[in-house]
């Protein structure tokens, strides 16, 4: 009888040969989401940076406007929070079902705090008319140059360009980000009935592949928006 | 029950292991799962169909005087959204690939059935909101919605169509993702990679396509969704943004997607070919590197649909030397199916009279494509009726036939039944005549000067407009006739074996139709595929058993 | 061919028998490709038909023909690729001197100036033997200007100028078309090349005009004050315009560009966007403020000042006195 960590329903079990097979298929699956998720999210990198080199100096001048400590203090959120989910992958993988509960707890609880501090920065958005639409307002604003170089104003349609891009490419993310959370919640769920064993981890593994992921776009994302051109 | 004859108890089978709407809609058997694909995607040929034709009706006579312009646009737009997210691209996967990729490799289903279910019920919401879309004022920027004309100029409901896509889209990627897991790793014991059916590796290739580039066109739909809504300049010109980047988001994924179109209808034929000339395909390596070849190489053309778009000259030499490049695959595989026919043993049973078709026309589709290639033809004949031609030979003349040409050949594995072979052969050939006269006049029209997405033309050009349509009555006959009898044959067919056509393939070595775990007990492959030989040896005497 | 069924289009710039030979050339190349494989798909078919008794050869492949038939193929297409691009390459070039029309699209016309000053709505005329090179740009959507009896399009596009040009051998009247899909009257957003002899070009050149663009475009210039910084000297706030049109144009940050119509047009409407070696970015961006028909008149204005003999911007005063007929207003049509 083949070994039962699984509780899975028998018919999902059926059409593969043996658990390892499943293991496989579940990983390999869950791959290649991830490469259908870069070509999405590259799409709008491909625009980012066209716009980028056509309308760099309106680029600078918005970036300048986010608050790149709030974006920092993301960065290091999420960091840590892929640090839980190693852990969490590990604590299944052991049978330590204190520190599984544990890290998945501090995971979902470093996500919210992710999507908490990144509502403060689109209030802070809303609040200043950045964003794109009937409402947007970008007059007055001078366009960051090297010292010596004359002046000028950037342009409030370049910098809109920005901003949409900017709403996207962060929107996109945190959509990803609580459907993240939602699967953690899941997670937690069964690891709390017992479900994730040694013998049998694969949503913990496929789930941290996931949020793995969510994480490195934030890594690429935090740079190209936030810290363009700090010279003032 | 005192009939004459003794009726043998009916085997259990995928069909009848359950009944009621409920064990269908939530099955998890890739069989069932085919056949729900089976019943929606004909839906919206029909559907795509009759747009087609209302199209051709009002192209009888020069003046615009059937439709009104807009409706006459909407009518364009909508028959190839709806003939290409709804029908082209998920047809020949997600029925029978759905059917046969399990089966073909020695598994018991796709690797994750739930997920494939998902992407049949994604592809219903998508149907779904095209339909509610179409049915209340539907969309007029032709399928490929430019900008700043989609974002910024139309009043139609582009926000509302392209979600639709965008869900469907959806669907089409996790066929996809379903195929290359199992492919991967659900082959039974001494099923290697060299030894899987060239459907396997057609299959295998297009599947990459889907994966890789359905999520561009999606996020470009995002894109597009959002501008509209907000008034944004990301496409918009006036507020600083590029419409070509538009287009260069747009077809990034749109070239792949026709080949996403074609290569299972390739990969049917060598199938087909094999079985009718009983003999292992040609250059099978050859054949089988060709279908990665174009899923790569397809990935690096996009840009020859913008040759006179305002790119530069620079990039339009590079995208024309790729293009012919992705030329020379297509080619071998024409010259392999060719040469399988070369001491044959050659029956023409209405799968294989598909085949033929397939290779004539898609021949003259794939010439036709040479010509678009070519820069300083491309710039005359872009955007004319030449392109529609073009397009609707491999489209049409290429993927359907291929896709209708797999419906018969499996159909006896898929149903249990026989279709009516004298029916099934005059319906080819109507198919083929109709469609020659549908389409070959569209190649003239080109040339002389007929641009696309016209409603009314110069006097001038209305004889070949008139044949054109009369081809289209002929073709569409053509298409209403296996409708007809396969129905016809779903209860008044005779039974069919377990293998009518002596084929070889794992599938034929199940019963027709398949119990829903589709093998008894796990094969263990130790023949090369399209062991003919073998099979043909076994048996003395060729007994027909269609017909 | 048969003036109710025709089966080749006219056959009436310079062009035209280029890409005639050339789409000639593929003909017979795919004919004979399709023979060949029809012959061999039709005539192994009927021989080796099924017969009893005698089963089919298992032939496993021959990478040389495989090799053979990729690579031959392969040389045609180069062959063809190149014959193609010469051919692209010539058509998207046009000869110096090429006299100019400006063409703006709109939903659904198309809108022509000549640089001699003549309008046309939907008609262009032209002269055989002359290099046309149309400046065009779209008001709204993407358009295609395409003229299937010179074998030439282009698309038209919102916020810049893109170029087309050919030269016309055959006096006759051809097809204009849109082609590329642009709304509900796409298809009535049709007109006509008439195609003269050069006598009968300049008799109809004399019928009227409000005079050359370029005069057109100096009144515009002091009009909107352009003249009060680009002066033709070096005293002024902008960059000296003599001379500007087609050399290249060094920037403040270091790149060097081409003055070419695009870089005028942007400079009028994205001041910002290029600043001049030397200068300060202090001009103002004339985005709705200026028409596409007042733009293409001040770039032929510009380019005017290239031309050698030209005389530098005149101040406004001086411009009004010299104009001949009265401006037509700047509102957009």
């Amino acid at each position: 009888m083949a070994v039962h960590g699984e509780t899975h329903n028998p018919a999902l079990l059926h059409h593969f040969a043996e658990p390892q097979q499943q293991r496989d298929a579940a990983s390999l699956g869950m791959w290649i989401f991830l490469s259908t998720e870069v070509m999405f999210f590259g799409g709008l990198f491909c625009a980012y940076l066209i716009y980028r080199l056509k309308f760099f100096g309106e680029f600078a001048a918005a970036s300048q406007t986010l608050n790149w400590q709030l974006g920092m203090t993301n960065t290091a959120v999420l960091i840590c929070s892929s640090l839980t989910v190693v852990l969490a992958v590990y604590a299944a993988q052991h049978a330590k079902r204190a520190m599984l509960l544990g890290s998945l707890v501090l995971t979902i609880i470093l996500g919210f705090a992710f999507l908490g501090i990144k509502a403060v920065e689109y209030a802070e958005k809303f609040e200043k008319h950045h964003v794109p639409g009937p409402s947007f307002q970008f007059e007055n604003v001078k366009v960051p140059t090297a010292p010596g170089q004359p002046e000028r104003f950037a342009n409030p349609s370049h910098a809109q360009i920005y901003f949409a891009l900017y709403f996207v490419m962060t929107g996109l993310h945190a959509l990803h980000m609580i459907i993240g959370i939602g699967i953690f919640v899941w997670l937690l769920l069964i690891a709390w009935k017992g479900r994730l064993t040694p013998e049998y981890n694969t949503p913990m593994e496929i789930g941290g592949l996931y949020w793995h992921f969510v994480d490195i776009v934030w890594i690429y994302l935090f740079p190209l928006l936030y810290l363009i051109d700090l010279r003032k | 029950m005192a009939t004459a004859t003794a009726q043998p108890v009916e085997r259990e089978n995928y069909l009848n292991k359950h009944y009621g709407v409920g064990s269908w809609l939530l099955t998890t058997d890739h069989k069932r799962i085919a056949l729900l694909y089976l019943l929606s995607i004909t839906l919206f040929f029909f559907i795509g169909g009759f747009f087609a034709l209302i199209i051709r009706l009002e192209l009888l006579t020069p003046a615009g005087d059937l439709v009104q312009a807009d409706t006459y646009n909407k009518l364009f737009t909508m028959h190839g959204m709806v003939m290409i997210f709804f029908f082209l691209i998920p047809s020949i996967p997600a029925v029978l690939g759905n059917f046969l990729v399990p089966i073909m490799i020695g598994a018991k289903d796709l690797a994750f059935p739930r997920i494939n279910l998902l992407s049949w019920y994604l592809y219903i919401i998508g149907g779904i909101m095209m339909l509610h879309c179409m049915l209340t004022g539907g969309v007029d920027t032709g399928w490929t919605f430019y900008t700043p004309f989609s974002t910024a100029f139309t009043n139609t409901k582009i926000v509302e169509a392209g979600l639709a896509i965008f869900v469907a889209g959806f669907s089409s990627i996790l066929t996809g993702l379903n195929f290359i897991v199992t492919i991967h790793r659900m082959r039974a014991p001494g099923m290697t990679w060299s030894r899987l059916p060239l459907f396997i590796w057609a299959h295998y290739a297009t599947s990459i396509i889907q994966i890789l580039g359905t999520p561009v066109v999606a996020i470009t739909i995002v894109l597009v969704a959002v501008e509209r809504t907000l008034h944004l300049g990301i496409f918009d010109p006036k507020l600083g943004g590029d419409p070509l980047l538009f287009q260069h988001l747009f077809w990034f994924y749109s070239h792949p997607a026709v080949y996403i179109m074609i290569l299972p209808s390739m990969g049917i034929v060598s199938e087909i070919i094999a079985c009718f000339a009983r003999k292992r395909i040609f250059g099978y390596s050859f054949v089988a590197i060709s279908s990665i070849s174009i899923a790569v190489f397809g990935f690096l053309v996009w840009a020859h649909h913008m040759f006179v778009a305002g790119i530069s000259v620079y990039a339009a030499l590079l995208f024309s030397l790729l293009s012919y490049s992705v030329a020379v695959p297509s080619a071998v595989k024409v010259f392999n199916w060719t040469a399988t026919l070369y001491k044959g043993s050659i029956r023409y049973d209405a799968p294989m009279l598909y085949a033929f078709g397939f290779l004539g026309l898609f021949t003259i589709g794939g010439l036709t494509g040479l010509f678009l290639a070519c820069l300083g033809i491309d710039v005359h004949v872009t955007d004319t009726y030449f392109v529609v031609a073009h397009f609707h030979y491999i489209m049409v003349g290429g993927a359907l036939m291929g896709y209708l040409g797999g419906m018969h050949f499996w159909w006896p594995k898929i149903s249990g039944k026989l279709y009516p072979e004298g029916w099934a052969r005059l319906a080819a050939l109507i198919v083929f005549i109709g469609f020659n006269l549908t389409f070959f006049p569209q190649f003239i029209l080109g040339y002389v000067g007929m641009p696309r997405r016209y409603y009314q033309y110069p006097q001038e050009f209305q004889v070949l407009n008139v044949l054109s349509t009369a081809g289209a009555t002929v073709l569409g006959v053509g298409y209403l006739l296996p409708m007809i009898y396969f129905l016809w044959s779903m209860r008044y067919g005779k039974p069919a074996p377990d293998n009518p056509w002596n084929a070889a393939g794992l599938e034929w070595k199940t019963a027709s139709p398949p119990t829903t775990y589709n093998f008894e007990e796990e094969p263990v492959v130790t023949w090369e595929a399209y062991n003919y030989e073998e099979i043909d040896a076994g048996h003395k005497e060729e007994v027909p058993v269609v017909g | 061919m048969f003036d109710n069924f025709p089966l080749w289009p006219d056959r009436a710039s310079t062009a035209a028998g280029n890409v005639d030979a050339l789409f000639i050339f593929l003909i017979i190349v795919s004919g004979l490709m399709t023979l060949l494989i029809f012959t061999a798909v039709i005539y192994f078919a009927a021989r080796y038909r099924r017969r009893q008794g005698v089963p089919a050869e298992q032939i496993e492949g021959s990478t040389p023909l495989e090799l053979t038939w990729s690579i031959i193929p392969l040389g045609v297409f180069l062959a063809i690729f190149f014959w193609g691009a010469v051919v692209y390459f010539k058509g998207r070039t046009p000869p110096r001197d090429s006299t100019e029309v400006y063409v703006v699209a709109k939903q659904w016309m198309w809108k022509l100036e000549h640089a001699e000053g003549q309008r046309e709505i939907n008609e262009l005329h032209v002269p055989i033997g002359r290099d046309v090179k149309l400046i065009m740009t779209s008001q709204d959507v993407i358009h295609s200007f395409y003229v299937p009896a010179f074998r030439m399009k282009q698309d038209v596009l919102p916020g810049r100028y893109t170029v087309a040009w050919f030269r016309a051998t055959k006096p006759g009247i051809y097809h204009l078309f849109c082609a590329e899909y642009c709304g509900t009257q796409h298809s009535g957003m049709i007109g006509s090349i008439v195609v003269q002899e050069p006598a009968q070009y300049e008799a109809w050149m004399s019928g009227g005009t409000t005079g050359p663009l370029s005069a057109t475009g100096e009144k515009i210039f002091a009009e909107l004050g352009c003249v009060t910084c680009h002066r033709s000297d070096t005293q002024g706030r902008g960059p000296n315009l003599q001379g500007v049109f087609g050399k290249p144009v060094l920037l403040e940050d270091g790149r060097t560009v081409t003055a070419d119509e695009n870089y005028i047009r942007e400079s009028i409407l994205d001041p910002g966007a290029k600043i001049v070696n030397g200068f300060k970015p202090v001009m103002p961006t004339f985005q709705g403020i200026v028409s596409e028909e007042q733009l293409n008149a001040l770039v032929a204005y510009v380019k005017s000042l290239s031309k050698p003999g030209a005389p530098g911007p005149k101040t406004a005063a001086a411009a009004t006195k010299d104009s001949k007929a009265p401006t037509k207003g700047s509102q957009v049509e």
